[in-house]
């Protein structure tokens, strides 16, 4: 008994700080990603065109209706599956094994994207339609109304989501380990059964969450007040 | 697609016991971890100080944690530590302490009380004073006051909310597969390990939750609609995330 538990925490800190840093950046391109799929999905909604709207409906309703992990592993062999046929198809034989890291960002991404979706549609709907119709009058060009009108006025609105989403995110990355990419997650695990102190490093796995999470928390307060600078101040209840 | 598999009598044992597990886990949390976040509540509000901070402390950790990481921390964190403990193996509450599903139903029952608590807390908070001194000056005691008037009144805000986490809570089910407690995804898994088909079980699986997210939907409306005092909203099919605390304002 002894002897299996001579190896502590701090023989795996190492292991376990290179295991945040890949789950962060699996988090950050997984929500850059995701932030221009749910700008895409938004404005297929929105679209007056309706198998546009109809496309994004079903990928924002369906994304949301089933749970993340069974996307996560029904994804995870669907892309490798899809990326085999892709290659046979071209002549190239044999299994593709895809990189653990491009799977776990794909994967993330697109059921960010659906999330992401609704939060970026509501926030653009609730732009006052005279603020678009000022933009055209003044002889706008799409690209300059989006980027001068419609992503400033809309932040304010979309902000609080898009928070909310990135905390989501970073708990979801949780979720990679389940199909045994080596994360900050997957690399706790290993360390608890190696040395047999599960719940020191379980324990440890949620303190370095907790400092993410609040962390960002922090980081998104402030990014919130600074995109609703000039606007009237929200009373808080 | 193949799903000559469906008709295997043991595979058909596995679906309909991870089925019913699914369900018990989703009614047992949601009632524990309901009357859980109405306690969090109430103690952040009017608990003293060091009680009011011990549930502050609570909702922080268990909404800034992975439901996973909290799982793995109870199922074999907790529970190695338990076992342990001598003499324990021989006393009757052990059979419940070795039962993954124990450590599941405790893990979304704490999860639960967090986000809901939080819920709960700005649905409180926002009661007007005036109601609840309405109450007093009926002659209600305190309890009957929160009884009949302020908790009923702020369910009431914040009903389509709480509503949502369940649909949430439905959705983290399938987490307790990694603790080997059979769900509908561990059965799937069994039948995946066996059958060598990847998609079918899992597309099966999909379909059964697409669809109790359906009825659990149209459950919970009913449930909104015939609160005492509600107006019927019009509502989105589905909930966005975990909503801020703040959405429960008006």
């Amino acid at each position: 008994m002894d002897n299996v538990s001579q190896e502590g925490l701090l023989d795996w800190a190492g292991p376990i700080l290179q295991g945040a840093l890949t789950t962060l950046e699996i988090a950050v391109l997984a929500y850059a990603i995701g932030l221009m799929l749910g700008l895409i999905g938004a404005s297929a909604r929105l679209s007056p065109w309706a198998p546009l709207r109809g496309l994004a409906t079903v990928y924002s309703t369906a994304v949301r209706a089933v749970p993340e992990l069974l996307l996560i592993i029904l994804l995870y062999y669907a892309g490798s599956q899809a990326l085999t046929a892709l290659t046979n198809a071209f002549g190239l034989p044999g299994q593709v094994a895809i990189n653990g890291f491009v799977t776990a960002v794909g994967v993330l991404a697109f059921v960010q994207g659906a999330y992401m979706t609704e939060v970026l549609r509501g926030a653009i709907l609730a732009i006052p339609r005279g603020q678009l119709e000022a933009a055209d009058a003044f002889g706008f060009s799409a690209w300059t109304r989006f980027h001068r009108i419609v992503v400033p006025a809309m932040l304010p609105n979309a902000l609080p989501g898009m928070s909310n989403l990135w905390l989501i995110l970073i708990k979801d990355t949780a979720l990679i380990s389940v199909i045994g990419f080596s994360e900050l997650f997957f690399t706790i695990q290993q360390a608890a059964a190696s040395t047999r102190a599960h719940f020191l490093f379980y324990a440890a796995a949620g303190v370095i969450y907790l400092i993410i999470t609040l962390s960002s928390t922090a980081l998104f307060t402030r990014l919130e007040r600074r995109v609703r600078r000039g606007l009237p101040h929200q009373e808080e209840a | 697609m193949d799903f000559s598999w469906l008709q295997d009598g043991f595979y058909q044992e596995y679906l309909i016991e991870g089925f019913i597990n699914t369900l018990w886990l989703l009614v047992v949390s949601a009632i524990g971890g309901l009357m859980l976040a109405v306690a969090v509540a109430m103690a952040r509000l009017k608990g003293p100080r060091p009680l009011a901070m011990l549930a502050k402390g609570f909702t922080i950790v268990m909404r800034g944690t992975p439901l996973l990481v909290q799982l793995f921390f109870f199922y074999y964190g907790v529970g190695r530590l338990l076992e342990g403990i001598p003499g324990i193996q021989d006393s009757p509450i052990w059979p419940i302490l070795r039962d993954p599903f124990f450590y599941g139903a405790l893990t979304f029952t704490l999860s639960v009380g967090a986000y809901s608590g939080e819920v709960l807390r700005g649905a409180l908070a926002n009661v007007p004073q005036g109601e609840r001194e309405a109450g007093r000056a009926f002659g209600m005691s305190p309890f009957q006051v929160f009884s009949r008037l302020w908790l009923p009144r702020a369910i009431q805000l914040c009903l389509p909310t709480l509503t949502g986490e369940m649909i949430l809570l439905l959705k983290s089910v399938p987490l307790v597969s990694t603790i080997a407690l059979m769900d509908l995804l561990q059965a799937a898994n069994i039948i995946r390990d066996e059958t060598f088909l990847v998609y079918e079980p899992l597309m099966l699986i999909a379909g059964i939750y697409l669809a109790m997210t359906v009825v659990l939907t149209l459950v919970l409306r009913q449930v909104e609609r015939h609160f005492p005092g509600m107006q019927p909203t019009r509502r989105r099919w589905l909930p966005s995330r975990h909503m801020e605390p703040s959405s429960c304002k008006d």
